[in-house]
């Protein structure tokens, strides 16, 4: 009955997609739009082979790539060793929580972008600007959840330790950080997006590398054709992105959903 | 309040009263004067806990009962460590209990083991936080699962054990810090009437192989006769000690192999005594 179901849904998964793309060729077959408007299939393809094999003002796909998820990955490890120790301190000490919260809760609504400008009134143009706005925009909902992930823990779980010879500073390590892992999870699955998509835009508003950068450099130039292939391919990495650390979670929270 | 108790007694009891303390008669544990204040809504104050006077000697098997809300697991709060009494005073050994040890092992109702770590690590958690060294620890751990009866399912995930599994499990890692007292509250109360008669026998053969002093708070009347060497009455809120009676039918379960005791006329009277003793309360 389940494995019937599942399949049902993949093959509706899969419909919607094929849909999407008929449509898209339906679309340029006859010319009724300019390729302005919707490059054809065809003419993305031959964009994507094109910078593959040369590469876009001087600069391979790969290094454009590559540049941005560096960017990316720089900041979120940064994220992962701040927040989390942060955020489940401020979860078990109510004094740290005061110290951090009213800064938190202050910028998190911020859309990055606004506060990109004072970043770069700092810091110049370069990667650091850019660095710190990721790095700030991936925190806040790490730091959250990481609170409510030890918020969350039942007295019982802490209590029971101590029970059992454990000190404060070995509940913490033993007991606190693995009960909160799922909650933690949740805030890294959010930060890599809100990161990855704030990446994209600041790429766009002051770089001279990265995927963000392509596409808008392309769309100065009207070539529509380099636009589509660089979202689509933003589109995939930010899938394979959000896979990758769907995979790592569910090696790391292997209890997680059981009973 | 034995005196009371004497007065009423149905025959059979007579003999069962001469029992008492035998064998019992180390203190371990002494609850003096205690009262239990809780702060309500709107800083109404909640007596959990009136007067509260008895010892707990070494290698009993004190099985508390009561009707709902009455104090018992403030009581074992307190022993634990968890809450300080509000007034009055307890001791272990002579020594004021201030907060939680490991020397006082508690067994919750829903036992909270940690998913992240299999049955062996949830059981060899004590030893291990309390610094043992490892060889050390790791045999332990093989006796203790050996003890619950669960050597086979030593590498299963928390999530793939039955509940009365877990509570086995529970069981071990407390005993395994060879405690001086251990506390369980409704530790059996969510299980099936099948698996609650398996972890009883396991316990009681536990408590007698190992003489530990155990104190056990249940709802369930037959529960406490049959595991407790001496069963312990609380009055409704706010709990009071009303009954404090030894019982040996644990004992002879064990040693006559007595099966079927609870179908005996003496157990009967021994239930219908307690239970009148709870409705009188709720009524
Ligand atoms: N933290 C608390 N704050 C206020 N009242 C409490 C608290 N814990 C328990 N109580 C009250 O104290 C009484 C005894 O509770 P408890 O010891 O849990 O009873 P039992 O375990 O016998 O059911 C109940 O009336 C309960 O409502
Ligand atoms: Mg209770």
């Amino acid at each position: 009955m389940r494995t019937s179901n599942r399949t049902i849904e993949r093959c509706l998964t899969v419909g919607t997609v094929v849909l999407i793309l008929a449509l898209w060729y339906v679309l340029t077959i006859g010319g009724i739009f300019s390729e302005t408007i919707i490059p054809s299939m065809k003419s993305v393809g031959q964009a994507f082979v094109k910078i593959v094999s040369d590469g876009y003002k001087g600069s391979s796909l790969w290094m454009h790539l590559a540049t941005s998820m560096k960017r990316l990955l720089i900041a979120y490890g940064l994220v992962v060793i701040t927040a989390v120790p942060l955020g489940l301190l401020s979860g078990y000490n109510s004094k740290v929580c005061a110290i951090l919260e009213p800064v938190i809760e202050f910028y998190r609504p911020l859309p990055p972008l606004a506060y990109y400008t004072i970043l770069v009134l700092w810091m110049g143009i370069g990667e650091s600007s850019k660095l710190c706005l990721l790095y700030l925009a991936g925190f806040a909902p790490v730091y959250i959840s990481c609170v409510s992930g030890v918020i969350r823990i039942k007295s019982d779980y802490i209590n029971g330790a101590y029970t059992l010879g454990a000190n404060k500073r070995q509940i913490f390590f033993h007991v606190i950080f693995p009960a909160a892992l799922t909650d933690i999870f949740t805030g890294l699955r959010t930060a890599l997006g809100v990161e990855y998509t704030t990446l994209v835009a600041a790429e766009m508003v002051a770089a001279t590398a990265g995927i963000g950068w392509l596409v808008l450099d392309a769309s100065n130039y009207l070539r529509s054709d380099i636009v589509f292939m660089g979202v689509i391919l933003m589109g995939i990495t930010g899938v394979l992105l959000d896979k990758l650390i769907r995979v790592i979670e569910n090696h790391v929270v292997h209890w997680k959903g059981k009973n | 309040m034995n005196q009371n108790w004497k007065e009423q007694l149905y025959e059979p009891m007579g003999e069962l009263l001469s029992v008492h303390n035998i064998g019992y008669d180390e203190e371990l544990i002494s609850i003096q004067d205690v009262n239990l204040h809780y702060t309500g809504q709107a800083g109404k104050k909640i007596t959990a806990l009136e007067n509260i006077n008895f010892n707990i000697y070494r290698g009993e098997f004190i099985c508390v009962i009561g009707p709902s809300g009455c104090g018992k697991s403030t009581l074992l709060k307190i022993l634990a460590g968890f809450i300080k009494p509000s007034t009055g005073k307890v001791e272990l050994d002579g020594k004021k209990i201030e907060g939680v040890d490991w020397h006082r092992g508690v067994v919750f109702q829903n036992p909270p083991l940690y998913e992240w770590l299999t049955v062996r690590k949830n059981i060899s958690f004590g030893p291990k936080m309390r610094g043992i060294p490892k060889a050390e620890y790791e045999e332990l751990t093989d006796q203790y699962l050996e003890k619950v009866g669960l050597t086979e399912f030593a590498d299963k995930r928390i999530y793939e054990l039955s509940g009365g599994m877990k509570q086995r499990v529970s069981i071990a890692r407390t005993l395994i810090n060879d405690p001086e007292v251990l506390l369980m509250d409704e530790p059996f109360g969510a299980l099936d009437a099948l698996t609650r008669e398996n972890v009883q026998d396991m316990t009681r053969k536990i408590w007698w192989d190992t003489n530990k002093t155990i104190l056990f708070i249940t709802h369930d009347v037959e529960e406490a006769l049959l595991l407790g060497s001496r069963v312990i009455v609380l009055s409704k809120h706010p709990g009071r000690v009303i009954e404090d009676i030894p019982v040996n039918f644990s004992r002879r379960i064990i040693e006559e192999n007595a099966k079927d005791i609870k179908f005996t006329e003496e157990f009967y009277k021994y239930r219908e005594r307690l239970l009148r003793r709870i409705h009188e309360q709720t009524a």
